[in-house]
């Protein structure tokens, strides 16, 4: 079964958010509409609409996360749901039970949608092919594999301060062969048809065959951030430098880190992102992380409308399909 | 027990044997090929006209998860699946529990076969290293006496190059056969896909042909050094293909095998995280698998085997990376062996020769052959079958199958062990 049926109905509609793969255009640009209308209701005093009034909603974390899951939390809040929050790594599996034990016994107190992050890529499938039918799932997260909400709020967020994608030329920078959230951009940036996408790490942080993702592929800092339009800093995990695929913090960012005098390389009115959390002063500068064109904490804020737009996407194409 | 055979295709490469003939079975052995011997009067008849008549396929690397294992399959189930199946010999690795190091080991897993009722052949391939920790020899003299057909110390890694070497020399003298799954640990790591274009769409833990071919250069260079006759099993890319050729040219003592499934799957066959087609090694690049069946035809590859690993449904039934590697394949070899020959990739008598008398030659086996004077095992086949791959129906206990639905043109119509029908 490939990416594209599991997540959709018949009709085309979103059943479940598993990966950017396998969705086009028009899904895509809905997701980002709908973020859009969103966005005026986070900005209200009263700041709810009961579009998932009665679902109840499960983020089921098997490892650990902050502002995404919070940002699940406060989106299906504001869409009027019931929240459930497991942190699975402290608890029934350590305990020996099954995944899919886990997940039926969930699915026996009437949970509507599961918001799954789990360190094994293709996690978000495995649960997708084992629920219910009327039951959804969002990945959050899974392994290397994809972190498609993550990938939407950076579209968003790409949208917002540059209009259009066709013109564009984005530069992916760091541990691109471990991250999830970089694949799902990849995706979604080609999708999108930006005009040219861009990865910069050293060898070993990238995977074999990176160019069949439909990238250009820079070693160079400096190359690779020539004239772009949006840079996407990644964060670099420090186990990276005991698994002898970096010589050294330092040595990491002397090459790849995004200095204010590196920044020059890109447009003038470049933005830079990042997922976060960010190690400051490994792969990003702090007078880059705070200075003007950087659009982080708008990153964060963008992610609970985009969160909300997939969640009542996802309820509405149920309605349809009872 | 006297049994005639009529009117079968006969055909077995090893003797050139091709031929439409009568066999004549007396007991365990065949007493005559198209004549009968003076006063041979059957008990029973066996009509095989339309027929091919092919010796038992010999299985070089096949696990029945007894003991050890028995949640996923035992000995009964899985001698009854290779003789349904048309497989009359089976060697099994040592990594079993207990690991076969000792006699005792070994003589509980004849009791079990004899226990089961004697379906398939089995036999053992004891461990190079006590408790395969690569550390201390297993007493290979032991082994050897109590009936192993080699040694091997499976997946585990050896403690060092210098104990390898060791076990090798010490095999070499036991004139033991030394058996070799290339794997280095390390450049494994955590992964669980072909280092590829897929796995890195995926996301999957990658793992480099490097974690193959770097072992195989050093095994074979400790070939060389010891002499030791080396079996290179499961081979999945094709640079090992190519330095098994070389070590051949160089006349070293070397012979491979390769798993059936790695001749017709790729890495694109995961694409939807599909567990039943997570295998150890990974299947690997379309380039990978027309360079192993390039070398089963040119020889350089030397036998099939189904590296069978049936599974309970639970180990399966994870994401991806958690998931158990491994193939159920005892049903599945023989349809499979003669669909290589259907889809022009062997000749009959390579496909036939690869399952049967190429392995049992190299693990010295009483097996593989149609010829007066031999065991009667040998399978009769139904080559205008048609029918669909049903996981359902396999008489293994794992249905962790690749081949769900695919179609297969060779059905068994008979298994006889020893002389023996197969119910």
């Amino acid at each position: 079964m490939n990416n594209a049926n599991l997540q959709l109905t018949d009709e085309g509609k979103l059943k479940h958010f598993l990966s950017i793969e396998g969705l086009n255009h028009a899904i895509l640009t809905d997701i980002l509409d709908t973020a859009e209308s969103f966005t005026s209701v986070t900005d209200r005093s009263i700041k709810k609409v009961p579009i998932l009034r009665g679902k109840t909603v499960a983020n089921l974390f098997f490892e650990a996360s902050t502002r995404t899951r919070s940002t699940f939390e406060l989106a299906a809040q504001r869409l009027s749901a019931d929240i459930l929050n497991l942190n699975i790594n402290t608890s029934a599996t350590v305990k020996g039970e099954s995944l899919l034990d886990t997940l039926h016994n969930l699915e026996a107190m009437q949970i509507d949608m599961f918001v799954i992050r789990h360190q094994d890529s293709g996690s978000a499938h495995f649960f997708a092919q084992h629920v219910h039918p009327g039951v959804s799932v969002l990945n959050a997260g899974d392994g290397q594999h994809a972190h498609p909400t993550q990938a939407m709020l950076d579209m968003f967020t790409i949208r917002r301060y540059k209009q259009q994608f066709e013109n564009l030329s984005v530069a992916i920078v760091g541990d691109i062969k471990h991250s999830r959230v970089a694949r799902s951009q990849i995706h979604a940036l080609n999708i999108l048809n930006t005009g040219e996408v861009r990865i910069v790490a050293p060898p070993t942080l990238l995977p074999k065959q990176a160019d069949t993702l439909g990238v250009q592929v820079f070693h160079d800092m400096n190359q690779g951030l020539r004239d772009v339009d949006v840079i996407i800093m990644l964060r670099l995990q420090k186990e990276r430098m005991t698994g002898a695929l970096l010589p050294s913090e330092k040595e990491y960012f002397r090459q790849f880190g995004l200095s204010s005098e590196r920044l020059q390389f890109a447009k003038h009115d470049a933005i830079v992102m990042h997922p976060g959390p960010a190690n400051r002063g490994i792969e990003i500068e702090s007078s880059v992380m705070d200075g003007n064109q950087s659009v982080i904490l708008q990153q964060v804020t963008f992610g609970i409308a985009v969160r909300m737009a997939v969640m009542s996407m996802i309820v509405s194409s149920g309605k349809e399909n009872p | 027990m006297k049994t005639i055979i009529q009117r079968g295709h006969l055909i077995d490469p090893s003797t050139q044997l091709d031929k439409s003939a009568d066999i004549y079975i007396d007991n365990q052995l065949i007493v005559g090929i198209d004549d009968a011997p003076i006063d041979f009067v059957p008990d029973q008849i066996i009509d095989a006209r339309d027929k091919h008549v092919i010796p038992g396929l010999v299985d070089v690397q096949c696990r029945v998860r007894q003991p050890g294992s028995s949640q996923k399959a035992n000995t009964a189930s899985e001698t009854n699946a290779a003789a349904h199946g048309g497989i009359t010999s089976i060697c099994l690795p040592p990594d079993v529990t207990p690991v076969t190091d000792n006699a005792a080991v070994v003589e509980l897993i004849h009791h079990n076969n004899q226990k089961a009722g004697n379906r398939c052949h089995l036999y053992t391939i004891g461990a190079l290293s006590k408790g395969l920790e690569g550390e201390q020899l297993s007493n290979m003299g032991t082994l050897k006496r109590t009936g192993c057909v080699a040694l091997s110390n499976a997946l585990k890694p050896f403690g060092n190059n210098l104990i390898q070497r060791r076990a090798m020399e010490y095999a070499a003298g036991q004139e033991m056969l030394v058996v070799i799954q290339p794997y280095d640990q390390a450049l494994h790591a955590d992964g669980c896909a072909h280092e590829g274009s897929l796995a890195t769409r995926l996301g999957l833990p990658p793992i480099p042909e490097a974690a193959e071919t770097a072992a195989l250069a050093k095994d074979i260079e400790l070939v060389a050094q010891t002499s030791a006759r080396t079996h290179f099993g499961q081979l999945s890319c094709a640079r090992s293909v190519d330095m098994i050729r070389q070590a051949k040219k160089d006349r070293l003592p070397v012979t491979a095998d390769v798993a059936i499934h790695h001749l017709f799957l790729t890495d694109r066959d995961i694409d939807g995280f599909d567990t039943n087609k997570l295998t150890f090694p990974p299947l690997r690049s379309e380039a990978d698998r027309d360079a192993l069946r390039e070398g089963l035809k040119d020889g350089t590859i030397d036998c099939i085997c189904s590296d069978h690993q049936p599974h309970d449904i639970d180990a399966k039934l994870q994401p991806f990376p958690s998931a158990e590697p491994g193939i159920s394949g005892l049903d599945t070899l023989l349809p499979l062996i003669f669909r290589l020959v259907d889809d022009g990739i062997l000749e009959l008598h390579q496909a036939i020769a690869a399952s049967t008398s190429n392995p049992a030659k190299i693990f010295k086996l009483p097996a593989g052959q149609l010829a007066t004077g031999e065991l009667a095992d040998l399978v009769i086949v139904d080559r205008q079958a048609h029918y669909s791959c049903e996981p359902e129906l396999f008489y293994s206990a794992g249905k962790n199958t690749a081949f769900k639905g695919w179609d297969f043109s060779t059905k068994v119509v008979k298994t006889l062990v020893a002389g023996k029908q197969i119910q």
